[in-house]
């Protein structure tokens, strides 16, 4: 080959690596960017005054007598939007029948945009669930809801071929020549005053226990049973799963046993999560007994038995990979081979170890399937040490994806959402860079 | 006394060793008969890696406190024959032996012999310099603790002692606690041999402990060993004859396995009885 083509050929192979790698990184940004700028936006945010009557009630956090100020301050303009309320409801009286029922209908759903924006409005019951006590607490929602209030949502379904289609009426125009037309441009024009937006930084979202299921709160009993999951999980899976891999290395003769192990270790590395779940239910729970039911200490369980090929796998190569010339200097000391194992491969295949150790805690952290039928419920609060024996925990895998899907009102906590799957990859990232920070420093020592 | 049979664990009386003269002596191509002074004695002994039979028959006497050289060319066996005096070869799946070797009069392969605690006794340095990726302190201690001696300041006498013996204290004593992968490779390799001193072994087996060395670091080593003539039974396998004739006593060559001439090195260098040591030292062939 002459040198003209070699050297294309060199490019060529640089230009295709830079550009993988070019590529990679705009995926990743497309991924990442949503998730971290929504993340964040669970703990940075705009929050009303309903936000910090909520955190006084629910968490007697923040100051009450500046917090008393400021609903004084606020209900000064709602009473002028419940004055309005008063007043049109005397009108209704009035009304010819059908002409008040039609009204009655509207006002009605006037009401509920009210209460979905500022809270149970006067005369209203005492709300059982606390998600209608308080009106909107992050501003953007309120202005959402604002909307909601000023503009009827309606279907055009006039052509069948194709999709329904939404559009927006003007409540106002509904109301026009009576008493209640004032209030849309009140409310529009007031609502800053009746909300008191503020610049809010609520780190409780991390610390805080979730109320009314997520409703309002932070994510704190999610986080804490994943931690105690994919530790509890480790806690079984790295020991055993290093003594597994010097037997394989150091012990096991070579035969058809021994290859029968390691190929079902290798398959056992590939088999989807989902089934760990349903062996994890019919094992640990249905014939072990473990526990009642769900509880962390199966699903820890469960989790040990998806990550130990890996953690195996992990170790057998570590091991391996230590020069040979370790192992001949220890034993022409006069070591045992149990001691030259203990003192010298070991410790010399540490960063290895250690590496695939902390990258299976990230993959036990973040798997869902082993957990739904073993250890997950969707809305709990934080459990005790005590309980991991019979306790289930909400953890973050799980109560995203329940959250997303299953929650009866997805929609309305998109931040809580998002705030989930940033900790759950802030955990999963700050395990792997510890893994590599660890790996460096023990490498750095061992190689002086 | 019994030094590398391991007694404790046996309810069979376990058969007393045949000394070195009581083994039928065959006919060996050696000046070299130490008798009752053997330390280690070779008779009929064969090494092989699966069917392949490395090292031929081979009936010696190394004497003690003696250094001992072994050249010949690459793969004639010489490794193969250093490696199964402490039983390195063990190591190797398919490795057997066959004939006997003995040490001290006592059987290396013996049913009951403990192979630890024969290469406490039989120490080795490798090829390639293969300190552990520990400081130069916990390397030359290493030995001594496994050996169950723990205290710190009994076991600084020990590395003190080894590192002077290996002559490589000065340099090294203000950082006993340094990465011993910091040093250069000489220098490594006069730490093995400290590491390995600091045992107390009786046979100091030295793989070609200075090829992987520059002539520097490789006149320090040989200077090492005339300082350890005398005290330990040594044996060294080299491909440098000048180095094999500076620093040993007798010389063993090898040939494809088998023990071509076992004499005093000045016999052998100056006055050798096969021809084929003779191409071989005259540089015939390699
Ligand atoms: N682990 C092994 N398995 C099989 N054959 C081996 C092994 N080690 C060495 N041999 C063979 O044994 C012979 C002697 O090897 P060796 O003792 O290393 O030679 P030397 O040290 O004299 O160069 C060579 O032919 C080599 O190929
Ligand atoms: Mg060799």
């Amino acid at each position: 080959m002459n040198i003209g083509t070699r050297k294309i050929l060199d490019r060529s192979f640089t230009a295709v690596g830079i550009g993988s790698i070019i590529v990679m990184a705009l995926a990743l940004m497309i991924v990442v960017v949503p998730i971290v700028y929504n993340g964040i936006g669970a703990v940075f945010f705009t929050g009303t005054v309903e936000h910090r009557k909520m955190l006084q009630a629910e968490f007697s956090r923040g100051d009450s007598q500046y917090l008393s100020s400021e609903v004084a301050s606020s209900n000064r303009y709602r009473a002028k939007v419940y004055e309005m309320l008063t007043g049109f409801e005397a009108e209704l009286e009035t009304m010819a029948p059908e002409k008040k029922a039609e009204y009655q209908a509207k006002y009605s759903q006037v009401r509920t945009a009210l209460q979905a924006l500022l809270g149970p409005l006067p005369g209203d019951p005492e709300p059982m669930l606390t998600r209608f006590k308080y009106g909107q607490t992050r501003w953007e929602k309120a202005e959402e809801k604002l909307h909601d209030l000023l503009y009827e949502s309606k279907w055009d379904n006039t052509n069948p071929d194709v999709m329904g289609k939404e559009y927006f009426v003007n409540r106002a125009i509904g109301f026009e020549g009576t008493s209640l037309s004032r209030l849309f441009p009140y409310i529009n024009e007031n609502l800053e005053k009746m909300l008191l937006p503020e610049f809010t930084l609520y780190w409780g979202f991390i610390t805080d226990s979730s109320v009314d299921s997520h409703f309002f709160g932070g994510i704190w009993p999610e986080i804490q049973g994943t931690f105690f999951l994919a530790i509890g999980a480790m806690l079984f899976a790295f020991p055993l799963g290093v003594v597994a891999a010097v037997y394989f290395t150091e012990y096991a003769r070579p035969g058809f046993l021994n290859s029968m192990l390691r190929s079902a270790n290798s398959t056992l590395a590939g088999v989807p999560s989902i089934v760990f779940g349903m062996f994890g239910l019919a094992f640990f729970i249905n014939t072990m007994k473990v526990s009642e039911s769900k509880s962390v200490i199966a699903g820890a369980l469960t989790l040990a038995i998806m990550i130990l090929p890996t953690i195996i796998r992990a170790s057998e190569e570590a091991i391996l990979a230590v020069p040979k010339t370790y192992r001949e200097a220890s034993l022409s000391l006069g070591s045992t081979k149990w001691n030259t194992i203990a003192t010298v491969i070991l410790p010399a295949a540490l960063p290895g170890i250690l590496t695939g150790g902390v990258i299976s805690l990230g993959r036990a952290a973040g798997e869902t399937a082993p957990i739904i039928f073993t250890a997950a419920v969707s809305v709990g609060s934080a459990i005790g040490l005590a309980d991991v024996f019979s306790s289930p925990t909400p953890a973050l895998s799980w109560n995203i994806y329940n959250l997303a899907s299953e929650h009866e009102a997805a929609t309305q906590i998109r931040h809580v959402q998002y705030g989930m799957v940033l900790a759950l990859v802030t955990i999963v990232l700050l395990l792997n860079l510890s893994a590599i920070v660890l790996r460096a420093r023990i490498s750095k020592k061992l190689k002086g | 006394m019994l030094m590398i049979t391991d007694v404790r664990n046996t309810s069979e009386s376990v058969p007393v060793p045949k000394t070195t003269r009581e083994i039928y002596l065959p006919p060996q191509r050696s000046t070299i008969t130490g008798g009752g002074a053997a330390h280690i004695a070779a008779r009929e002994f064969s090494v092989y890696y699966g069917d392949f039979e490395a090292v031929k028959r081979v009936s010696a006497d190394i004497l003690s406190k003696y250094v001992t050289a072994i050249i010949g060319p690459s793969g004639c066996g010489k490794s193969t024959f250093l490696r199964a005096i402490n039983r390195m070869n063990d190591l190797i799946p398919g490795c057997h032996t066959t004939g006997s070797l003995l040490f001290d009069g006592e059987d290396i392969y013996g049913k009951y012999t403990d192979e630890v605690l024969l290469r406490k006794k039989v120490g080795m340095v490798f090829q390639k310099p293969n300190p552990f990726p520990k400081s130069i302190f916990d390397n030359i201690a290493y030995g001594p603790r496994l050996h169950g001696v723990n205290d710190k300041k009994k076991l600084m006498e020990i590395v003190e002692r080894s590192l002077r013996k290996a002559a490589i204290w000065d340099e090294v004593c203000d950082r006993l606690d340094k990465n011993a992968l910091g040093l250069s490779g000489g220098q490594q390799q006069r730490l093995c041999v400290a590491r390995t001193l600091a045992v107390e072994p009786e046979v100091l087996l030295l793989d070609e402990p200075t090829s992987a060395l520059d002539p520097k670091a490789t006149a320090k080593i040989e200077d090492l060993i005339q300082e350890l003539r005398g005290s330990y039974t040594i044996m060294i396998v080299t491909h440098n004859m000048q180095q094999a004739s500076r620093v040993s006593d007798s010389t063993m060559f090898f040939y494809e396995g088998i023990l071509v001439e076992h004499a005093p090195t000045a016999q052998l260098f100056v006055n050798p009885k096969d021809p084929m040591t003779e191409d071989y030292i005259t540089g015939r062939f390699s």
